[in-house]
């Protein structure tokens, strides 16, 4: 049976450390390989950074939760926000070679998610919180 | 909160920056003083020692995307040396390798900067 934890932090990057560290340690448990904890844990980070930015605009005092849940081979993380909904659909795989070529700046974190994660799903919509649901399979 | 720290010294007219710890979206603004330091005082032979770096964000990746053009108008650029595989990753899954040149080894970049036949890019690593 998967339990879920939770831990809620300011909209503040200073606080993305503390974010990796849960994760990770959740991660490790379920039996996940250094590797594979590290990749997770730079999703999660990925996820809050876009939120921070994007959805609160560097406002640092809302709230960003990150809950865990393990169970079934299945690791998932859940990152929910109150700040402006955001469209994944807007944001295509980018061509690397060419945006590489011309020096861009951004963008590169959702791109990183969806090359980390087996799942990347976001679940927006009005009048609700904005949520990221992530998902690693364990891989005995 | 993340610990990095970067240590800075020059080597045969090649500005050399040691990165150590978390390279995050909190931290990525003391690579980005760093290296706007290095370019005022028109230094452009940059190398960049990832010996002790622990992680990196897509945060970190940005800061060398917001330099490399500039740098290498002025005829310089960052290579990028020493990688752990777990950082070297990162850069791999972006594509970086196809723009920016990893070495296994410090002296190897600082080599290449006097060694122009051997251009362009390709990756060591």
């Amino acid at each position: 049976m998967a339990t879920a934890r939770t831990i809620h932090i300011e909209s503040r990057t200073e606080r993305l450390s503390a974010v990796r560290e849960f994760v990770s340690g959740a991660a490790r448990s379920f039996g996940f390989s250094d590797e594979e904890v590290g990749k997770i844990a730079l999703a999660v980070d990925e996820a809050c950074t876009n939120i921070i930015k994007h959805a609160y605009k560097f406002d640092p005092n809302k709230d960003i939760a990150v809950t865990v849940k393990a169970g079934n081979g299945s690791f998932e993380v859940r990152i929910s926000d109150k700040g402006v909904m955001f469209d994944p659909e807007a944001i295509r795989p980018p061509d690397m070679r060419e945006y590489l070529s011309h020096y861009r700046r951004g963008g590169l974190g959702i791109h990183l998610m969806r090359s980390l994660m087996d799942v990347v799903e976001y679940n927006n919509a009005p009048g609700k919180n904005n949520e990221v649901r992530l998902v690693k399979y364990l891989h005995r | 909160m993340s610990d990095f720290k970067i240590a800075q010294r020059e080597k045969d007219a090649v500005s050399v920056l040691e990165l150590k710890g978390y390279l995050d979206a909190h931290t990525a603004s003391k690579l980005e003083e760093a290296l706007k330091t290095l370019l005022s005082n028109g230094r452009y032979h940059i190398v960049v020692n990832c010996r002790e770096l622990s992680y990196i964000s897509s945060a970190g990746l940005g800061v060398f995307m917001e330099f490399i053009e500039d740098v290498r108008k002025h005829d310089g650029d960052i290579k990028l040396t020493n990688m752990s595989p777990k950082v070297y990753n990162v850069f791999d899954l972006l594509g970086f390798p196809l723009l920016y040149e990893i070495f296994k080894d410090e002296q190897e970049a600082i080599v290449r900067f006097f060694d122009r036949k051997k251009m362009p890019p390709s990756t060591t690593l």
